[in-house]
């Protein structure tokens, strides 16, 4: 058996962290035909490269199919139940930075808070007969924030994809989303709510607790860590 | 020790409802997959976090029954019938997210009483029930009132929006504080706020400085919440004795008798109190009436406050003496404002309780874990 890394598969998430390892001596890159998934590693022996959507490393590693991956920390909390029973977090990366926020119209000018929000949903759902709606792809993170607000009246919408367009298109009413710089949320007529930051994530290393670590894993993981600790920070 | 088998606390849950039937209740089935639509606009979004919800290609999305409470109200309000009792027996399916020791399908038996007569009498009866069926075991009773809580914020001085703000979010103690804190003037509108509300009372169009129009919220809904608003931004505060009274009667927490004679003196200066404090009085007479003890009968106003959230009157629950962490054998209460939801306008007091089987086998058998 060899120390399986998971690595996102594609874009600049997959070419920063080729990057951050590179920095820290370790050396990870594609194999094959441009299109295939396969990767290597130099610099580490018994370490074997595992290109996988960054969506799905969160339940990769929560099943011990992966023994560290890296991912969003939003994804982590949002996909795993428990996470800290699953995986640890070993490395912030210092990239992928994205806020997960809650987003209204920007013409509701009555509403700048959670607290506004949650007064502005009782009035709505009284007006309109339902719940007020907010569009987001991240469940568990959303509900988990707004019960810990004591937030009624609203429910969650799933929206895997432009989420930004959804009130516009009268499909939801808010959204929960990630942004960086906020420039799709402008374009979208949308404002963030000052006290709706739900987490700030970015790019980490994670160890999963579930994985079979071998003698040599441990080895492995023991050259990566000398690694990242002799790293500049 | 082992956990008791299946067919055990099948068996026992089976004499329990042997039990309700000799108190006079008719028994009644329930499915187990329920539109998720009722109970999700009942307990709000939340709910999805303890129940399990799946997707049937025809009729959307649907719920493993999470409690029997909501399917037996909606059976016995399309029956329109009067007074009634009933028992069931059955499954119930909670998600116990990071609890791995919790079960997640267990049995509950139930005893449920519509009855519009005599309220006060229909708790006793109920309560004594439980009681009576629960007497041989090491338990700890207790008991509240939400009616009691309920009545305390009336008494307040306030507009009618913010008490509805503070009923609303009895359940939620974290944002009723935040509320509380906001009427009484600790935490003052903020300058851009103030600002934005003067101008829209001047008259000024603040909403179309705001940009594109985007929404099903339309413009009229936001400048009613304005107005609101503004109404809310020159109402007096609350003063710090009808905080301290709230907190007296949220916080009070004895043995009924004591708890009487206190809601009584606050009532003196909170008559909006009276009626609730009655209500309690003639409960505890239907008690005495019916052999409780009720001396010993533990009184907590925010007993359930957090846990049971449709209950909006007398609140019950029985609990093993040693194992605090454990949830209870028992949980009961009156839920007259769910009858009126369900019942799409005609409404029908109510109140009843639950036994988890398989927690009374546990304590009978000495084996709390």
């Amino acid at each position: 058996m060899t120390l399986k890394l998971g690595v996102p598969s594609k874009g600049r998430l997959m070419e920063k962290t080729f990057d951050w390892f590179s920095a820290r001596g370790i050396g990870l890159s594609r194999t094959g035909a441009e299109r295939e998934y396969s990767g290597a590693v130099t610099g580490i022996d018994g370490m074997e490269l595992v290109l996988l959507s960054a969506s799905e490393i969160p339940r990769e590693l929560a099943r011990g199919r992966i023994h560290l991956g890296v991912t969003g920390s939003d994804l982590v909390r949002d996909k795993l139940a428990a996470w800290h029973d699953h995986v640890i977090e070993l490395e912030p990366m210092g990239f992928g930075f994205a806020d997960l926020i809650i987003a209204v119209p920007k013409c509701w000018v009555d509403v700048d808070t959670i607290a506004d929000l949650d007064s502005a949903a009782a009035a709505f759902r009284a007006t309109h007969g339902f719940r007020l709606r907010i569009a987001t792809k991240y469940h568990r993170l959303v509900r988990e924030y707004l019960r810990k607000e004591g937030v009624a009246d609203y429910q969650l919408v799933d929206s895997q994809g432009a989420t930004e367009g959804t009130v516009k298109n009268l499909t939801a009413e808010a959204i929960a989303d990630i942004t960086s710089t906020g420039e799709t949320l402008r374009a979208n007529h949308l404002k963030i709510l000052g006290d709706g930051i739900i987490h700030r994530s970015q790019a980490t290393l994670f160890k999963s607790r579930k994985a079979q670590w071998t003698g040599d894993d441990r080895k492995a993981l023991q050259v990566l860590k000398d690694c990242l600790a002799a790293a500049p920070t | 020790m082992t956990e008791p088998c299946k067919s055990e606390i099948l068996a026992e849950a089976q004499r329990l409802r042997a039990c309700f039937e000799a108190a006079g209740a008719t028994p009644v089935d329930a499915d187990i997959l329920l539109p998720a639509e009722t109970l999700l606009d009942l307990y709000g979004e939340d709910i999805r976090a303890r129940a399990y919800v799946t997707m049937d290609p025809l009729h959307g999305e649907l719920m493993m029954r999470p409690d029997f409470t909501v399917p037996v109200v909606q059976a016995h309000m399309s029956n329109g019938a009067g007074t009634a009792r009933y028992t069931y027996l059955g499954e119930v399916f909670r998600k116990q997210e990071g609890d791995y020791d919790r079960a997640n399908e267990y049995l509950q038996v139930g005893f449920e009483l519509f009855d519009a007569e005599a309220p006060e009498k229909a708790d006793a009866e109920v309560y004594a029930l439980f009681a009576t069926l629960l007497a041989d075991l090491p338990l700890r009773a207790a008991t509240g009132d939400v009616g009691i809580l309920r009545a305390a914020i009336s008494g307040l001085k306030l507009s009618a929006p913010r008490r509805a703000a503070l009923m609303r979010h009895l359940w939620r103690p974290r944002r009723f504080r935040t509320l509380l804190e906001r009427f009484s003037g600790r935490t003052p509108a903020t300058p851009q706020r103030v600002t934005l509300l003067e101008a829209h009372a001047r008259g000024e169009d603040v909403l179309s400085r705001a940009g594109m129009f985007i929404g099903l919220r339309d413009p009229d809904e936001i400048r009613k919440r304005l107005d609101r608003l503004a109404d809310d931004l020159s109402e007096p505060p609350l003063t710090e004795g009808e905080l301290a009274s709230l907190d007296q009667v949220i916080t009070l927490k004895d043995m009924s008798p004591a708890a009487l004679e206190r809601l009584s003196d606050i009532a003196v200066d909170m008559p909006a109190m009276h009626d609730a404090v009655q209500r309690f009085e003639r409960r505890l007479d239907a008690l005495q009436a019916r052999g409780v003890d009720i001396d010993h009968l533990p009184f907590e106003a925010e007993f359930g406050r957090t846990t049971m959230e449709y209950y909006d009157g007398f609140v019950f629950g029985f609990s093993g003496t040693e194992q605090p962490g454990l949830p209870p054998v028992a949980l009961g209460g009156r839920y007259d404002a769910l009858t009126r939801i369900l019942g799409q306008g005609t409404a029908m007091p109510a109140v009843g309780g639950m036994i988890r089987p398989a927690s009374l086998l546990d304590l009978r058998s000495g084996d709390p874990a």
